[in-house]
């Protein structure tokens, strides 16, 4: 780690002469490139309210944390997360009601719970950092677990990515070629379970949600194929996480949502650029 | 029997095949053969179980029951290699996805955003020329019409060539000419190749145009064989009303 970070102080900018502003921009640097790969796939999926869901469940996460004694909650609320988003798709698929009723009625469960549980005897102020997330609470640990992350999801999309990417267009007609189609979908909620969980501590719970939506929802209107959506995912995703934390620093301001706000602003240039380009 | 290849031999046989949906049962008992160079439509009222019985053949849905498929070379039994020409395409029509991304990723395990080779290009090209549509290779699977999503499809299902190719009421949205050509195209595959095809149609005048053979479902099959002998059914008229 102290070398990254000697390597980093060649950047010549007045905000990199803080540790934490160094171990920050660290963060963001992973942390984007791994949002914006699972972003392509939730909107395209028309998942956007289920990555909004798990953020939500972190509260119950947190809660259940708690009750169980755990110093470090993060466990339990990858726990929780894993098993309510695979709780999700399996009561999406037998289809008893629509997709986006099933995901809100969840996503109020599990954040009501983790309120009512985590506000017993008036200790809810001590979570309500969760909502929008402190990005200089990072330690170094921290980010080689997401950095591992960020490899394994990696090689885990090289693997899968052309099997989801048939399941998402047609479910009849990935399953007449072979593939496995919850198979494909659980590992992807998981895989986005495990994003959300490991970073909503740092952008908050109220604001993950976009930053997995907006860079990919705006890479959507200038690209034609799968390439320049990654591409276009993965630069946007990058530069509204620099820039909204430069933001933040400035501004003294929320990081998370700043990094919503510049992602935001992106779109609406990519909104206006959508007719020019096809 | 009407056969179109020299062969005919190869089938694929459905035997007793139900599905439960808890304590409903959505089909009961179905036998079925399919022969290589036939084109067998798959007819019924809506509710009858034509989709059940398809997501069963396609694996989406658990069934009791056998599907086999005989081969003629070596009398090999097997489960049947399935291509499937969906009848809606309910994908996102924004999702930035080329039909070159789809092809490719039918048939290749390197991931499409990685780009697409030149030569995988060029081979798919001439595929897609076979049906009149290289045009549309670079262009959003989203921006097609429904008859070049249609020909998009045919030709993903059936590489590599299938036992058995199944079209999902493959009309909607398709102008004449496009139709034209769809089923030209199915023809010369159901007589040059060893495949069955199952056709999954409301148009009574195009089965009677295509098809060789009919299976009337209602929950269970309750009349198969030529068209003209199942169209004069009791079952049939009670499906669909009389006929011109």
């Amino acid at each position: 780690m102290e070398s990254i970070y000697s390597l980093m102080s060649v950047i010549p900018f007045e905000f990199m002469e803080y540790g934490f502003m160094k171990t920050a921009l660290l963060a963001v640097i992973l942390i984007s490139p791994l949002f914006a790969l699972l972003g392509t796939m939730a909107v395209n999926d028309k998942m956007a309210f289920f990555s909004d869901a798990l953020g939500h469940s972190a509260f119950t996460g947190i809660a259940i944390g708690v009750i169980l004694g755990l110093r470090n909650p993060v466990i339990s609320m990858l726990a929780f997360a894993v098993i309510l988003g695979l709780a999700i798709t399996r009561v999406k698929e037998s289809g008893t009601a629509s997709t986006d009723t099933i995901i809100s009625v969840f996503s109020s469960i599990s954040i009501a719970l983790g309120i009512v549980i985590l506000s017993r005897n008036g200790g809810m102020s001590k979570y309500s950092a969760y909502l929008t997330g402190d990005i200089l609470t990072i330690t170094n640990g921290e980010i080689i677990a997401i950095a591992v992350v960020l490899v394994l999801f990696y090689i885990i999309w090289i693997k899968i990515y052309n099997k989801l990417l048939l399941v998402s267009i047609n479910p009849s007609f990935s399953a007449s070629r072979g593939i496995n189609n919850r198979l494909m979908e659980n590992i992807f909620v998981v895989m986005v379970a495990v994003s959300v969980m490991l970073s909503v501590k740092w952008i908050g719970i109220l604001t993950i949600n976009s930053l997995l939506i907006l860079p990919a929802a705006a890479a959507r209107n200038i690209s034609l194929n799968s390439k320049q959506y990654h591409f276009y995912s993965l630069v946007i995703g990058l530069f509204s996480g620099i820039a909204g934390l430069i933001m933040s620093f400035y501004l003294d301001t929320s990081a998370g949502a700043s990094m919503v706000l510049a992602a935001a602003v992106i779109y609406f240039i990519t909104l206006s650029l959508k007719s020019k380009i096809r | 029997m009407i056969n179109h290849n020299s062969c005919g031999l190869c089938r694929i046989d459905i035997e007793n095949l139900s599905v439960k949906s808890g304590s409903d049962i959505l089909i009961d008992d179905i036998n079925i053969s399919l022969h290589c160079g036939e084109l067998t439509a798959l007819i019924g009222k809506n509710g009858a179980g034509k989709t059940t019985l398809l997501k069963a053949i396609l694996g989406e849905r658990q069934y009791s029951g056998k599907i086999t498929f005989v081969s003629h070379t070596d009398g090999k039994i097997k489960r049947p290699s399935i291509g499937y020409v969906p009848q809606y395409m309910t994908f996102d029509k924004s999702t930035p996805v080329s039909v070159a991304d789809f092809m490719i990723a039918c048939k290749s395990n390197r991931p499409v955003w990685f780009g697409n080779k030149k030569e995988d290009i060029k081979k798919l090209e001439e595929r897609l020329s076979a049906l009149d549509c290289a045009h549309v290779i670079n262009k959003r699977m989203g921006d097609l019409s429904g008859g070049e999503l249609q020909r998009v499809m045919l030709t993903a299902a059936l590489d590599p060539l299938p036992d058995l190719l199944i079209l999902d009421e493959p009309v909607s949205g398709v102008d004449a000419a496009g139709l034209d050509l769809f089923y030209k195209t199915v023809t010369s595959i159901r007589d040059k190749y060893h495949i069955s095809i199952l056709l999954v149609s409301h148009d009574l005048g195009l089965i009677r145009k295509y098809a060789d053979t009919v299976v009337l479902l209602d929950k269970t099959v309750v009349a198969s064989g030529e068209i003209e002998d199942v169209f004069s059914t009791e079952a049939f008229k009670n499906a669909f009303g009389y006929l011109e």
